[in-house]
């Protein structure tokens, strides 16, 4: 298959296309650990891949573990309906994924790494293997790296096992051991005791193509573009009824209405920020920024044109979540699935008083007893649905 | 001095409040385990202390807690895997942690066969316990069709596996991987669909499952069990043209009184023979008394093999065993002894001699043996272990059926005089007999005889303590003197530590004579056939062992040999240890029975599609 012609658009200037990694890779080979960590906590780079957490302190934690070896894992599983940027990276940019790796290695004193990749972007295994190929040749990986004398980095492809849940870090972690990509108790923590129990980062795809570039440019570069509460800017799939879908780069801080235009979204009804396990915006939240803390984004937007039947949008999302459960705690397990029935019940006949409340609470209990990202995420799409439109429900004003 | 430093450096206390009580707790200590520490009772199910097991698949252990910068805010965590930190208030009897706790317990039902009335655990079940704890009075999300598709997987003799009591607790699979290393279990399925099952998709007949029951040990509700035979039992009982000929093994005497509110490790043995008298049964035997048989049998067997140089002999009396060595080690099968379990061995007896000695038609006779073990079962279905076409033993109650037997018939064993054992054929026993029910005790009553044999004399110290310890692999060096001389012996328990052995033999890297292998960890006293416990694992393992080495302490006769209804059976019918005729009757075979792949895992990968993308 020819890898680039399926990469998707790309509507805007992506700060990736102005940056060498071999760059970012020397530097970094040159600078003490902490330094390395130090710019990208200045930078104030937060993770891509869907809980933000500040990419600085997961490698502060992780320099700070005594356990050896340590491994750095690509989470290249992109799973979340309507994100495809990942893919964008891996087909346009693989040499700054692979160097954001190595700088990652560099930082945490860790000299191996894995990507792993999602099962259904089997395709691009060669292209990236080819793209390590040529890192290696370059000395961007291997042995002595970037001109550094004992900096030691490697990287090695793992296919993923066509699970959504196998994007959660720790089921990742397991999936990489050989098992069920069945999620971990949170603690300890992957950077604690990871891949084979040790200490282990795990970083989105899009958080390590930005590593070099902040190294090169510079963390105020990467900070000066978002606002002063949320630095830096971000990649965006847009998917669904607009003219122009694809992928954008956006600083953080940008309204939705802004990106709406720009992707040509005539009167849409709604908007999925976030993917499944994301947020349905009505237009009245369309000046809401894409900010953490104000519309958190996971980097994906799906727009809903005035003809969708929104909780039809809501059945399909929570199909997705009793398929892709992976069934080991009782909230998500029996909750996604009650879940899904109580919404095709309800686009049938209604929602009485009672059966509001007990869906409510079902809803709830699944946001704070789930035991992984997926059950707490999961009924975030539909009680968003629910709050802004009701009205759509038979029997309703 | 550094030592010391160490200490104080281990040793971090953090401090904390759970209800308002000042609490301590260690560094990396959970919640749940504080709050035990404390007495306070939070709920859980699939959690089990003992077996360090801590999924964190039932969320019903969820307690409310605010952080010391918490402004105010409280969260709720699952308290088996929240560690306790420095300054943490924690609630949990809060009406929020309540209500979310009630949530978990409600969805655990709904995919629940709620029929308690007719489970076998009603009564002793966790789930219930916890149901009840919480105060559930709804049940919304209950749906029939849930627990309709979950398979119920009655294909063993010895076990049933009710999936539709299942709550993914996962403490089976846990026992069976880590503590058994059998590895039978596995998790199948995804989302609604997530169940256990056994490896490669068998049913539980033709699995790689030994049906040494541990699992059964550790679920907490009734989704796994013995298969119920107590009515087969009550029938013949109640038939008149009937002989019911009871035994019960020697675990089973320390290891029941619990049931009926006695201290546990108390020996009930004198009880259980007025109530199996009470209820009709028509003899009652010991199978101790075949153990004392199985020891002459197996000493002859072995200075036979040492004789020859074939070594290391394994013991034979453990059917899980038996189950574990013909699926995972056929290749160690040359290696067992022939003689048959204590068990069948009666059962063998009962229908040949005892018949011929006390005029009675041995087709009329029913052997029923109550034993520690699920395994026993399988063993009774065995078809090397018929005789004549019909089965040595007919039924083989667990311990638990006995006492469901008993409930059924309204005794109560507290409440009953002791009686003796009074068949002047089958009735007496050794108390190298009685110390079969723990590991290291066939070891020791077979090096009683033999040192006898080699020597003419007994042992003067009687009691073998090198024999005695209890990790899992144990070896000693026996001088036996005489005309043997030196034997290495070891012992293990559980079935990890039986594949160590079974390794190291086959590597030829064993240097042993007689091997004792008991599939469960502590041997019979914690077999797979016991009362449960809950929320605990093998609690009682030592004391009752304690109470069986009283036993044989107690016992006027220490060897097998000396016991003189044994002497008598020799004498009159079988002749000497290893005749033809012993052989005939006391010694069996053993088949491969290696679960192959017959798919490499290419093919499998080959197999596996990604599936069409829906969404
Ligand atoms: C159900 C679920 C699926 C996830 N899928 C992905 C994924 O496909 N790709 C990804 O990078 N992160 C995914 N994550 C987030 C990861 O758990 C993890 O937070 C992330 O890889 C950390 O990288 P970051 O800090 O760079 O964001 C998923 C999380 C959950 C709960
Ligand atoms: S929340 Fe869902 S996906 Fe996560 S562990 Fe529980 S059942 Fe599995
Ligand atoms: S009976 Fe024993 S071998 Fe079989 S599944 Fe249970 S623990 Fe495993
Ligand atoms: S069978 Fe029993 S132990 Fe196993 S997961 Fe189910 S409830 Fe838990
Ligand atoms: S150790 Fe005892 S209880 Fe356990 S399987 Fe063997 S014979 Fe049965
Ligand atoms: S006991 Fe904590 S989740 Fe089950």
């Amino acid at each position: 298959m020819d890898v680039k012609s399926v990469r998707g658009f790309v509507g805007n200037k992506l700060s990736f296309s102005e940056v060498s990694a071999s760059d970012g890779v020397k530097m970094a080979a040159e600078m003490a650990p902490e330094d390395v960590v130090s710019i990208i906590t200045a930078s104030g780079l937060k993770g891509r891949g869907g809980a933000g957490f500040p990419t600085g302190k997961k490698w502060e934690y992780a320099f700070g573990q005594e356990g050896h070896p340590k491994y750095i894992i690509g989470n290249a599983d992109e799973g979340e309906p309507g994100t495809f940027k990942d893919r964008l990276i891996l087909t346009d940019f693989p040499e700054l994924v692979f160097a954001g790796m190595a700088i990652a290695g560099c930082a945490v004193g860790a000299e191996f790494g894995i990507l792993y990749l999602r099962a259904e972007y089997g395709w691009l295994r060669e292209h990236l293997e080819a793209a390590i190929a040529h890192c290696r040749e370059k000395g961007l990986l291997g042995k002595a790296i970037g001109g550094g004398k004992d900096f030691s980095f490697d990287i090695s492809i793992r296919m993923g096992s066509g699970a959504y849940i196998c994007g959660e870090e720790t089921a990742l972690l397991e999936s990489l051991e050989g098992r069920r990509g069945d999620a971990r108790n949170r603690i300890p923590f992957p950077v604690q005791a990871g891949y084979l129990g040790k200490p282990t980062v795990v970083n989105n795809v899009e958080t390590l193509a930005w590593v070099p570039c902040i190294l090169v440019k510079g963390p105020s570069w990467f900070a000066g573009m978002g606002t002063r509460k949320a630095p830096g800017a971000w990649l965006f799939s847009v998917s669904g009824d607009c003219k122009r879908p694809g992928i954008y780069e956006y600083p953080f801080g940008t309204s939705l209405r802004q990106i709406l235009a720009d992707v040509g979204a005539d009167n849409p009804k709604a908007v999925q920020v976030g993917g499944a396990s994301g947020n349905c915006v009505p237009p009245s939240g369309f000046d809401r920024t894409m900010t953490p803390g104000d519309l958190a984004t996971g980097g994906s937007i799906i727009v809903f044109g005035p003809g969708q039947d929104m909780f039809a949008v809501a059945e399909n999302f929570q199909h997705f979540f009793a398929d892709e459960s992976c069934g080991q705690c009782i909230p998500c397990r029996v909750g996604n699935q009650r879940l899904l029935e109580a919404i095709a019940r309800m686009r049938a006949n209604g929602l009485d008083k009672d059966s509001e409340r007990t869906v409510r609470q079902l809803a709830q209990t699944m946001s704070v007893a789930s035991k992984c990202g997926l059950g707490q995420m999961s009924p975030r799409a539909f009680l968003s649905i629910l709050n802004n439109f009701a009205g759509e429900l038979p029997g309703h004003a | 001095m550094e030592h010391e430093h160490e200490e104080a450096g281990a040793k971090k206390i953090l401090h904390a409040t759970i209800n308002g009580v000042a609490v301590e707790a260690e560094e990396n200590e959970t919640i749940l385990h504080c709050a035990r520490r404390y007495g306070v009772y939070i709920p859980t199910l699939c959690e089990l202390d003992d077996i360090d097991h801590t999924p964190g698949t039932c969320r019903v252990c969820l307690v409310e807690f605010e952080m010391p910068s918490g402004d105010g805010k409280t969260k709720l965590a699952t308290s088996c895997n929240t560690p306790v930190v420095e300054g943490m208030t924690v609630q949990t009897r809060s009406p929020r942690a309540r209500s979310a706790q009630r949530l978990q317990v409600e969805l655990l039902l709904a995919d629940h066969d709620q029929d308690c009335a007719t489970c076998v655990r009603h009564g002793s079940c966790e789930l219930q316990d916890v149901a009840q704890f919480v105060g559930l009075h709804e049940n919304r999300f209950y749906k029939p069709s849930f627990v309709e598709k979950r398979p119920v997987d009655d294909s063993s003799p010895a076990m049933i596996r009710d999936m539709s009591k299942c709550i993914r607790c996962q403490r089976c699979i846990a026992i069976c991987r880590e503590g058994q290393g059998v590895d039978a279990l596995v998790q199948v399925g995804i989302g609604q669909d997530k169940a256990v099952g056994l490896r490669f998709g068998l049913s539980q007949k033709e699995s790689t499952c030994v049906t040494c029951g541990q699992c059964v040990l550790v679920c907490p509700t009734g989704a796994l069990g013995e298969r119920d035979e107590t009515d087969k039992v009550l029938d013949w009982i109640y038939d008149p043209e009937i002989i019911t000929v009871f035994q019960f093994a020697p675990a089973v005497r320390v290891a029941f009184g619990e049931e009926f509110g006695l201290p546990p490790g108390a020996n009930v043995q004198g009880q259980i023979i007025t109530a199996l008298k009470r209820i009709g049964a028509d003899i009652v035997l010991d199978t101790n008394f075949g153990a004392d048989l199985v020891i002459m049998e197996e000493s002859a067997e072995l200075l036979k093999r040492l004789a020859s140089g074939s070594r290391p002999t394994f013991t034979s009396c453990c059917p899980a065993w038996i189950n574990f060595a013909e699926i995972h080690y056929p290749e160690i099968l040359p290696y067992l002894s022939s003689t048959k379990s204590p068990m069948q061995s009666m059962g063998m007896i009962c229908k040949t001699y005892l018949p011929e000695k006390m005029v009675l038609d041995p087709k009329k006779i029913r052997t029923i043996a109550i034993m520690p073990c699920t395994a026993k079962k399988d063993e009774a279905a065995r078809l090397q272990l018929q005789f004549d076409g019909k089965a040595e033993i007919d039924v083989v109650l667990t311990t638990r059926e006995f006492a469901r037997m008993l409930r059924r018939e309204g005794i109560n064993i507290a409440k009953l005089e002791p009686s003796d054992f009074d068949n002047p054929y089958m009735g007496e026993f050794s108390g190298a007999g009685a110390i079969f029910g723990t590991t290291g005790g066939v070891m020791e009553a077979a090096v009683r005889t033999m040192y006898y044999v080699a020597n003419g004399k007994e042992y003067d110290a009687i009691e073998f303590e090198q024999l005695r310890g209890f990790e899992g692999v144990r070896s000693a060096t026996v001088d036996m003197g005489g005309s043997i001389g030196i034997v290495k012996v070891a012992m293990c328990h559980g079935l990890k530590p039986a594949r160590e052995i079974a390794e190291l033999v086959l590597a030829g890297k064993a240097d042993f004579d007689f091997i004792e292998v008991m599939a469960c960890p502590g041997g019979c006293v914690d077999g797979g056939g016991n009362l449960r416990s809950k929320k605990a694992y093998m609690p009682n393992a030592l004391k009752r062992r304690a109470t069986l080495y009283n036993v044989d302490r107690q016992q006027h006769v220490r060897q097998s040999h000396n016991n003189e209804q044994i002497k008598t059976l020799y004498r009159d019918f079988l002749e000497k240890p290893y005749s033809d005729k012993a052989h005939h009757l006391l010694h069996t075979m053993y088949t491969d029975r290696k679960q192959t792949l017959t798919r490499t895992v290419k093919e499998i990968w080959e197999d596996l599609t990604i599936s069409d993308p829906l969404y």
